[in-house]
């Protein structure tokens, strides 16, 4: 498909020559023709209007035919987008029918941001396209086309002017997509009152610097009719599929108390018009625009915003290699400049763990040494008070074997001072040796008793370890 | 005989008390006031709210008005916009408000766009119980709102998430009576299954509209039957016209298409007719006694329990009227309320 209408012969010399007889290029035309026929042709229409508004009934007139569809409901969180593809076959010619609606427009109380799925679907198909457009391995004739050719944006029938949302969204659509504005639901405005809203309707656009889609007129076969209609947009449209009998004759039309609204009886609405410019005169040029206009400014901007441009300083076109070359060095400097950076600040945080790992244990040692210093102490403190206790203990013994010594010889001398009627005959004679014993038993307690013989008899004095209590000691 | 008869003709007039002139004098005392009534409009721009308007009362009320284009809108807030005139009938005085509120969903984000029209209803509801508690009461002016007509588009199916929040923020301060607009777009069909999923949607979410009071038991049935009829016809699918076309050798309001002419005041073409009467010939002033016994007096109880809530927090506050602070029952006296109660019971048993 030619991009763009470049006369790449310009430079060079032209001459017309006369032929001398039929060559038969003139059966080009044909040949192009019959290819494409085999190829089948695709067509994508983005059908944009509130709930209810009348898409899919006007897709089922179009079309003559009922594509499958449910009503939807009111109450969708958001816009989004419901694309559907046919096949279909018209005495040979196949068309491969994509319809886009738009589920939920119109319906939520907050619409600010209810263009964006429209305007993100439409980007995406173009992506995708520029996707397959730079592929190495590429298979653009085998490619399934998804990209929009039209975009009908229906109006609902007020009778004043736009919506507040048609406006919004119209003018974000508008550098993207073909725009052909219409009427919905127009069997419900009068002709005066229809030929007011028109014009307050283009006014509004032209107004707002809203681009629409206007049929083309350079082609002499055709630009009669096209510029005619032009001044028809938008068109006033009512969709049926209800046949009534008018006449001897079965038309599709909306039957009503007061009479029959007919499709495609041009005095009562634009239908026929429409589909005359949609599909019998103009499907082509709606594809070439789309291949040669928009698509072509979402490629620029995707492939500038990429770092990709026409001309380098030096006025020479840039080979798109030494571009990709030099991008994909910046980026893999990029990307070992980040990584030497992650390296750097790994090590850098290895070595403080380290460090500080190193400052605990030393304080850990200092510790154990303190803990073990302390210790040693004590033991020292503990050993020296149990030898004193020992030295305590054995002085203490000592003094005891004196004590006895000592008191083994002086027993019977200290009872002759004491009273002589102590000493009786029935004394059993307490003899040395027992005497001793009982000195050895004795030990604390001092002795009640002021002689042997009474300590003897006395219980207490036997119990309890007792010696003889002297005056000024126990010795 | 006929000396019976005299008789009994001088008894029944010794017996006629002559009260039964009542109806007569309220009715012409009536016609002496006059009488007021406030209606509001509210739905998007061109669902032919004002054409409605023109055509209910056969007059034009909006000369001269100034639409908005598209761009103007779309950060559009809701304004508020009385007209009022007076308007005569046999003697019968009416000044009738018409209250619009352009700008109503027109704008991209309609959050909250119904906020105005119900700080609006408030204040009137304020203003009256202000009125009402003063002491000079001679000339109180009346600018409560009594009926609110919801224009529901016919383009889509059924109701619309903005229709029913705005329902439910007016439908306990003002009586609503939904309509779809612009009929003319839908065939019989369409408009019964519309209908029906208006008024199912209304149940699930709870709105409570204008119901129509019961007629009497002693009516009779053609009476009966008309009023049902009225009632399985909501919400009324209408259509409006300020022109006047020539139809069937009569010139009547209508609308002028290729294909035929929409006659407004035609019962096979749309209800007008039965909204008109049912708004002006019959239920006008069950409306306004609605708004004044229900809407109102519960925005006063609210407003008066929220009064002494805050009178008990705050002493220093001024209220417009003199209050008697309202106390609640402490345990002893609840008790022994309880108590008498039971007594009084065991009583009448």
């Amino acid at each position: 498909m030619a991009a763009t209408d470049v006369d790449i012969f310009m430079n060079e010399e032209k001459r017309n020559l006369s032929l001398g007889g039929h060559v038969g290029f003139d059966s080009l035309p044909d040949q192009l023709v019959s290819k494409s026929v085999t190829q089948g042709f695709c067509f994508n229409i983005l059908c944009v209007g509130e709930t209810g508004i009348g898409k899919s009934t006007l897709m089922n007139t179009l079309f003559n035919t009922m594509f499958e569809n449910e009503e939807a409901s009111h109450y969708q969180n958001g816009v989004y987008l419901r694309p559907r593809t046919y096949d279909l076959l018209e005495s040979n010619v196949h068309l491969k029918l994509t319809i886009v609606d738009t589920v939920g427009f119109g319906d939520q109380i907050n619409k600010d941001e209810s263009y964006r799925p429209i305007v993100d679907y439409i980007d995406t198909q173009f992506e995708n396209y520029l996707q397959e457009e730079l592929k190495i391995k590429r298979s653009l004739f085998n490619y399934h086309d998804t990209r929009i050719h039209i975009c009908l944006y229906f109006i609902a029938p007020t009778g004043h002017s736009l919506k507040s949302l048609d406006l919004v969204t119209m003018k974000k659509l508008d550098s993207k997509v073909n725009i052909i504005p219409i009427i919905a639901k127009a069997d419900t405005i009068s002709k005066s009152e229809l030929h007011k809203f028109k014009i307050k309707i283009m006014s509004e656009l032209v107004s707002n610097g809203v681009q629409i889609y206007q049929f083309p007129t350079d082609d002499e076969t055709v630009s009669e009719i096209n510029a005619s209609m032009n001044a028809h947009l938008p068109f006033a449209v009512v969709g049926s599929v209800e046949e009534v009998k008018v006449g001897n004759k079965t038309v599709r039309a909306r039957q009503y108390p007061w009479g029959v609204v007919q499709v495609e009886n041009e005095s009562h609405c634009d239908f026929v018009k429409l589909r005359e410019m949609l599909i019998r005169v103009n499907m082509e040029d709606l594809r070439e625009q789309t291949h040669a206009r928009h698509y072509e400014l979402y490629r620029r901007c995707k492939l500038e915003e990429m770092g990709f441009k026409d001309t380098d300083p030096d006025s020479q076109p840039f080979s798109l290699q030494e571009t990709y070359e030099a991008k994909r060095k910046e980026f893999l400097g990029d990307l070992q400049r980040k990584e030497e950076e992650m390296r750097q600040m790994f090590v850098n945080k290895v070595k403080e763990t380290e460090a500080e790992l190193k400052e605990k244990e030393r304080e850990l040692h200092d510790k154990f040494e303190q803990l073990k210093r302390m210790h040693q102490d004590e033991k020292r403190k503990v050993e020296e008070k149990r030898r004193d206790l020992e030295e305590e203990m054995n002085a203490f013994n000592r003094k005891k074997v004196a004590a006895e010594t000592l008191s083994l010889s002086q027993p019977l001398k200290k009872e002759k001072d004491k009273k002589k009627l102590v000493k009786t005959e029935n004394q059993s004679g307490v003899s040395a040796s027992s005497s001793k014993v009982m000195m050895a038993k004795a030990n604390v307690e001092p002795l009640n008793c002021q002689s042997w013989w009474e300590a003897i008899q006395c219980c207490t004095c036997l119990v309890h370890n007792a010696t003889w209590k002297k005056p000024g000691g126990l010795f | 005989s006929q000396a019976s008869h005299r008789f009994h003709n001088s008894l029944l007039e010794k017996q006629y008390v002559g009260f039964a002139t009542l109806p007569n004098q309220v009715h012409r005392k009536s016609v002496k006031k006059g009488f007021d009534f406030t209606l509001m409009v509210a739905g998007e721009s061109g669902m032919g709210k004002s054409t409605l308007v023109n055509s209910l009362f056969l007059t034009d009320l909006y000369k001269d008005r100034k639409l908005l284009n598209a761009e103007e809108r779309i950060n559009q807030t809701v304004e508020i916009i009385k007209h009022t005139v007076d308007i005569e009938e046999k003697g019968v005085k009416l000044k009738l408000t018409i209250v619009d509120t352009p700008g109503f969903g027109d704008a991209v984000n309609n959050n909250e766009c119904w906020k105005p029209i119900t700080d609006y209803i408030d204040q009137q509801f304020e203003q009256y119980f202000r009125d009402e508690s003063g002491l000079n009461r001679k000339n109180i002016q009346d600018n409560r709102v009594h009926c609110c007509l919801y224009f529901i588009p016919p383009f889509g199916h059924g109701l619309r998430p903005v229709d029913v929040e705005f329902m439910k923020a007016l439908h306990e301060k003002v009586n609503i009576i939904p309509l779809i607009a612009k009929a003319d777009c839908l065939t019989p069909n369409e408009i019964k299954k519309l209908k029906d999923r208006i008024r199912e949607e209304i149940d699930k979410f709870g709105i409570k509209v204008y119901q129509f009071p019961e007629c009497d038991s002693d009516e009779d049935e053609e009476f009966k039957q008309l009023d049902k009829e009225l009632k399985e016809c909501t919400p009324f699918a209408v259509i409006g016209s300020n022109t006047v076309v020539e139809a069937r050798g009569q010139r009547v309001r209508g609308r002028l298409y290729p294909w035929g002419i929409v006659e407004v005041e035609n019962q096979s073409h749309c209800d007008f007719v039965k909204l008109r009467n049912m708004l002006i010939r019959s239920h006008m002033h069950d409306l306004k006694d609605v708004t004044c016994d229900v809407h109102y007096e519960n925005y006063r109880a609210q407003c008066i329990q929220e009064m002494t809530s805050k009178l008990a927090q705050d002493n220093r506050m001024e209220s417009p009227i003199p209050i008697l602070p309202l106390s609640t029952p402490d345990v002893d006296t609840e008790k022994l309320i309880k108590m008498k109660d039971e007594e009084v019971c065991k009583d009448v048993i």
